[in-house]
């Protein structure tokens, strides 16, 4: 497909024995939000850093806008933004300098700064603090100068490492609608996170896990993997109700919550009067009893648990 | 569960030079109890956790921790409690065995019982036989565990957890909350302090703290219901763009946010969203292609009760 701005095929990179990324493939489109999705060490850093042209990978190809970054890292350099988890601010430059500075890296001619760098503070909400020096902001405002910095040169490609971590919820969103935003003007846009509720917030996902590809795909795609659904029962003592739970028939997985009993189960509307008589007769109290949506986090579990038996009985 | 008291905290504060990080907070978190405290950056919640180690002395207010005052007896306070952070308090360059012997001395931990309190630690961890294993070598879960078992070696009665699960995979997340369970069964009271709604999910109680003040006090689902005004709606429609633009003024709509592929839609709980929403749409050339009620997760609730204040925060830093 001509829309295809990235194109990652059999990618693999090792470090001292240890493979980071395993003969991964996927793609992206113009205009969408690719999440890369798995927990601390599933490969995403690495992958993110060989697509900006900054790490040769081993084997595997990768273009950029029909471009190699591995034969030519700089030819994409200009189409593309990498924003680390430590991304460069001078803190004792203000917030205006900072995007200044890399207007200048950029070569991005000062008409176009000045548009581009007023567009910029007020989609992210910051222009009453274009004098604050960087230093003085809080953690989701760095982010949010962050972007804007990595945006000043419009590229076709966003790659933004972990850019949610350690920021509070209302800041998230803040961070989510910019993203949204930047996609409505047709920029790709490739995040990765740990956080799985944040997996539903993107076009496509790219669920990684020990360098491999769980799963490719929409979010809604993704939880028809998950065979059944889940139910949530409101409790005052959901560690009891687990403990009744677990050895029940169709019962995949049991998480107790603080007031609430998290239940996978392979039938809901089966399991839901099942589980309820079984609480009736043993006289266990129990709340509100309901069918819900699956998470991410339940398919994840599901299918990382399927892979390691599978993995158990080859070997 | 035993109801008796286990943390009393009454009109707590905490004023440094000008700024008052923590304005007169007051709760009691019974023995047994996961209780969380939860609040974006800066909201007060390490101070509070501080004051209750007794490493930060109160303004005014007071707070007892185990019957203890922590004010005038720090001491035997310190000796009650455990502490517990995802990222500071593991020596990477020391084996597993070494950290825990380690974190023993510091508590005091000595003769019989320290031979029997590491073997358990090891056990919990699911290190018994990877004990000479470099700690830094150890993935994220088992880190996790192994950092719980040195907070408790000494037996607290009280185990604060600062962010305890952040970053660390599901599926290990899932067997440290089974652990923290089966510790607040046995009686351990469980303060976390944290911005990650799905640690908040595991508490029993939480109280939402947000520039130094409780704003919302309860079990999470409480907390869910108490805070979103409005009935919350998910609507898939095309073009997604011109939706946002609009939908604002659609009658009885309170707020939206784009949310994946669709929007996520509070509306007025006296309103119709089913037939007005599409209808208002459609006049603006938006086609709805799916509309549904969902439940308000725990971060609308917490976006809802701290959205407002966050940009007074920053201007006043």
């Amino acid at each position: 497909m001509s829309d295809e701005i990235v194109a990652i095929s059999g990618l693999t990179k090792r470090f001292a024995g240890v493979v980071a990324v395993d003969s991964l493939s996927f793609t992206a489109r113009k205009g969408e939000i690719l999440g890369l999705v798995g927990p601390d060490g599933a490969g995403k850093t690495t992958t993110l850093r060989i697509l900006a042209g900054i790490l040769p990978a081993d084997t595997g190809s990768a273009l950029v806008a029909g471009q190699d970054v591995l034969r030519e890292p700089e030819a994409v350099k200009s189409r593309i933004s990498y924003m680390p988890q430590q991304f460069g601010l001078y803190e004792d430059l203000t917030v205006t300098e900072n995007i200044r500075f890399y207007a200048d890296i950029f070569e991005v001619t000062r008409t176009v700064r000045q548009q581009r760098e007023a567009q910029l503070l007020e989609a992210s909400g910051m222009s009453r603090f274009r004098d604050r020096l960087a230093g003085q902001l809080s953690g989701g405002m760095k982010r949010k100068l962050g972007i804007a910095c990595a945006l000043i040169h419009t590229p076709q490609l966003l790659l933004l490492d972990e850019p949610t971590t350690g920021v509070d919820p209302v800041s998230r969103r803040e961070l989510w609608s910019i993203l949204y935003s930047l996609v409505f003007e047709g920029v790709t846009v490739l995040v990765s996170t740990a956080y799985l509720d944040e997996a539903e917030r993107c076009h496509r996902l790219l669920l990684m896990h020990q360098g491999s590809r769980l799963f490719f795909g929409t979010p809604t795609d993704l939880k028809s993997k998950l065979p059944g659904g889940a139910l949530s029962i409101i409790s005052s003592n959901p560690q009891a109700l687990q403990m009744a739970t677990a050895g029940e028939q169709g019962v995949l997985r049991v998480t107790a919550m603080g007031d609430e009993l998290h239940v996978v189960v392979d039938d809901p509307d089966r399991r839901l009067d099942q589980l309820r008589e079984r609480f009736d007769s043993t006289g266990i109290s129990f709340g509100d009893m309901r069918r819900i949506p699956a998470s991410v986090e339940d398919v994840f579990v599901y299918v990382v648990s399927n892979q390691q038996t599978q993995q158990a009985r080859e070997q | 569960m035993n109801r008796a008291p286990s943390i009393v905290v009454d009109k707590l504060m905490k004023r440094f030079d000008t700024f008052t990080a923590v304005k007169q907070v007051s709760f009691q978190i019974h023995a047994g109890e996961i209780f969380g405290l939860l609040g974006p950056n800066g909201s007060g919640k390490s101070t509070i956790i501080r004051m209750l180690c007794g490493l930060l002395t109160p303004s005014s207010g007071s707070a007892t921790v185990v019957g203890f005052d922590i004010a005038r007896h720090a001491e035997e306070v310190r000796e009650h409690i455990g502490y517990m952070s995802q990222k500071f308090s593991l020596y990477n360059d020391l084996t597993a065995l070494e950290n825990l012997q380690f974190f023993a001395g510091l508590f005091g931990v000595k003769g019989s019982a320290l031979d029997e309190r590491i073997a358990w630690a090891l056990k919990m961890a699911g290190l018994a036989g990877s004990e000479r294993l470099l700690t830094g070598e150890l993935s994220g879960g088992w880190k996790q565990r192994l950092a719980l078992g040195s907070a408790v070696l000494h037996r607290p009665q009280v185990l604060f957890l600062d962010e305890p699960t952040a970053g660390v995979d599901p599926l290990s997340r899932g067997h440290f909350w089974e652990l923290i369970h089966q510790m607040s069964r046995e009686g351990v009271t469980i303060l976390v302090t944290t911005h990650y709604m799905d640690e908040a999910e595991y508490c029993n109680r939480l109280a939402l703290i947000n520039q130094g003040l409780i704003v919302a006090m309860g079990t999470p689902t409480e907390i869910k219901h108490l805070a979103i005004k409005g009935t919350l709606w998910l609507v898939e429609c095309n073009p997604l763009g011109r939706a946002l633009a609009v939908v604002k003024q659609a009658p009885g709509v309170i707020d939206a946010s784009v949310f994946g592929a669709a929007l996520h839609v509070s509306v007025d709980a006296s309103r119709q969203p089913l037939t007005e929403l599409p209808t208002f749409l459609a006049s603006h050339e938006v086609r709805v292609d799916r509309i549904e009620l969902i439940s308000p997760s725990l971060e609308d609730a917490f976006v809802s009760l701290t959205g407002d204040r966050t940009f007074s925060d920053e201007s006043a830093q």
